[in-house]
């Protein structure tokens, strides 16, 4: 019979709360690397020139066919042999390259959903190519690409726990060092999950906010 | 204005779009386009502003040859404004964001000027009052005399046209016709893709009839539409002139203006 302690829990309150920020802090950090990554990568994908083309397929299908965890530890321990790669660094580039390339993709069908005929209109009004882009296909682009993008997030706030891997002190680490002490991994795990419930969801409502103030018509 | 000198443009699979075309445009003409669908008309229209390359000849547009690797095809679009099927209006902004925005980012106009000239020509395509309106908010008659005035706030010397009222309800398709006839009246030079038989006889002075590609008859509008010379110019003609609400062997140049349009 299981005997429940959560009366063990709330002394460590203060640890899981700064575990809580480290894993905001990664969480948010990538974000905004990994769509920049991925921002640039889907450009890449969509522009004239075939030999950039090549490039940026090439690092979307090699992320996306290995596995996280690899790519943390060829960071951390593979680059951390060359020099040294703090836990906090190696997570967000890990988290950042790899996000990236399924930014990537969302961004090149985002924006290969606009209609052809909206990038020639605007060419024929004398907009380059680029400002065709900025102008015209991106804004229109974004918007569509507003709920799997919120997904890619939700999916890398989870995914940042593999940081614990490469002794990144975030929640899931921290998670797993109480449970050592107190031996209570319903009451440990139920509360880290229900932190990760919290900024996940939290994320999503964000969004479909984000959504409906763009929704002109 | 437009001279076009042996122009050939191949697709993949080896077909052509357009072979060895040639044929110029004055200065403040109106030239219509006829042909049956696939003959290459479009592609005609797209060359000349550089959305399809040629693969042979050269198009001169107003003295500069435009076909060669280093043309500046940003620099020849801001001169030729191109009016399409489907509109192509920038669904996510209103009629004068839509106006404004080539002007502001091509152009440099400050947001003030670009303003001004959006709203004359808003006002000019009998759309004043609907400027803030989306397109998804407009009919299809109003979103293509939009777009002509998009085109035009970019003060080109030439005007291509490819198939503007193809896309649209039969009461609708006057309006915008009304809207190109002042624009040549006013000395627009145009190119013209239709088959509106009565805009073609009242406005255009010149007309060129495409099939598979080849030129095949060129002459005056009235002559190519009333008097084709070639069998596969007069074929064609028979039977868009016996379409439903053609109008075409009851209504002469200048006739009952009620229909004449149509």
């Amino acid at each position: 019979m299981y005997t429940w302690h959560w009366e063990q829990i709330p002394q460590y309150f203060p640890l899981i709360g700064a575990a809580t920020l480290r894993t905001l802090q990664i969480s948010v950090v990538s974000i905004v690397l990994g769509s920049f990554l991925g921002a640039v990568a889907g450009l890449m994908r969509v522009q004239p020139l075939r030999p950039v083309r090549f490039l940026a397929a090439s690092y979307v299908e090699l992320l996306r066919n290995i596995p996280l965890m690899l790519v943390l530890y060829l960071i951390y321990f593979g680059l951390g042999a060359f020099f040294p790669v703090s836990p906090f660094w190696a997570a967000v580039i890990g988290l950042s390259v790899f996000e990236g390339a399924y930014v990537a993709e969302i961004v090149r069908a985002g924006i290969e959903s606009v209609d052809r005929g909206q990038m020639e209109a605007a060419r024929s009004l004398g907009m380059s190519w680029f400002q065709s882009m900025r102008h015209v296909i991106v804004p229109q682009a974004v918007r569509r690409s507003l709920p799997p993008l919120t997904g890619q997030f939700v999916s890398l706030v989870k995914d940042s726990s593999l940081a614990s891997l490469v002794s990144y002190e975030e929640l899931m680490l921290v998670g797993r060092q109480i449970n050592s002490r107190i031996f209570s991994p319903f009451e440990v795990f139920l509360t880290i999950g229900a932190i990760y419930f919290v900024i996940c969801l939290t994320l999503s409502l964000l969004s479909r906010w984000q959504e409906a103030r763009l929704a002109r018509p | 204005m437009v001279s076009i000198r042996g122009a050939s443009r191949r697709f993949s699979g080896g077909h052509y779009g357009v072979r060895g075309i040639t044929l110029d445009v004055e200065r403040g003409e109106t030239l219509v386009i006829m042909g049956p669908s696939g003959s290459g008309k479009s592609t005609l229209l797209r060359c000349v502003n550089g959305l399809e390359t040629l693969d042979e000849g050269e198009i001169i547009i107003d003295g500069i040859h435009v076909n060669h690797e280093t043309t500046d095809w940003n620099k020849v679009r801001e001169e030729v404004g191109m009016v399409f099927q489907g509109f192509h209006l920038f669904p996510n902004r209103t009629a004068l964001e839509n106006l404004t925005l080539p002007q502001t980012v091509v152009r440099r106009r400050p947001a003030g000027e670009a303003k001004a000239v959006a709203k004359g020509l808003l006002d000019r395509v009998g759309l004043g009052g609907k400027e803030s309106r989306f397109p998804a908010e407009l009919s299809g008659g109003e979103k293509q005399r939009v777009a002509i005035a998009r085109a035009l706030a970019m003060n080109p010397k030439i005007m291509l046209f490819d198939e503007p009222t193809s896309a649209l309800d039969p009461e609708m398709i006057l309006e915008v016709l009304e809207v190109m006839r002042d624009l040549a009246r006013e000395g627009m030079t145009m190119l013209v893709v239709t088959h509106e038989i009565g805009f073609a006889r009242e406005v255009a002075q010149r007309a060129v009839f495409l099939d598979e590609g080849l030129l095949v008859e060129a002459g005056t509008a009235l002559d190519l539409i009333d008097r084709p010379e070639t069998a596969r110019c007069r074929a064609f003609m028979q039977r868009i002139l016996r379409r439903p609400g053609a109008g075409g062997e009851s209504v002469g140049p200048g006739g009952a203006s009620e229909n004449r349009w149509t």
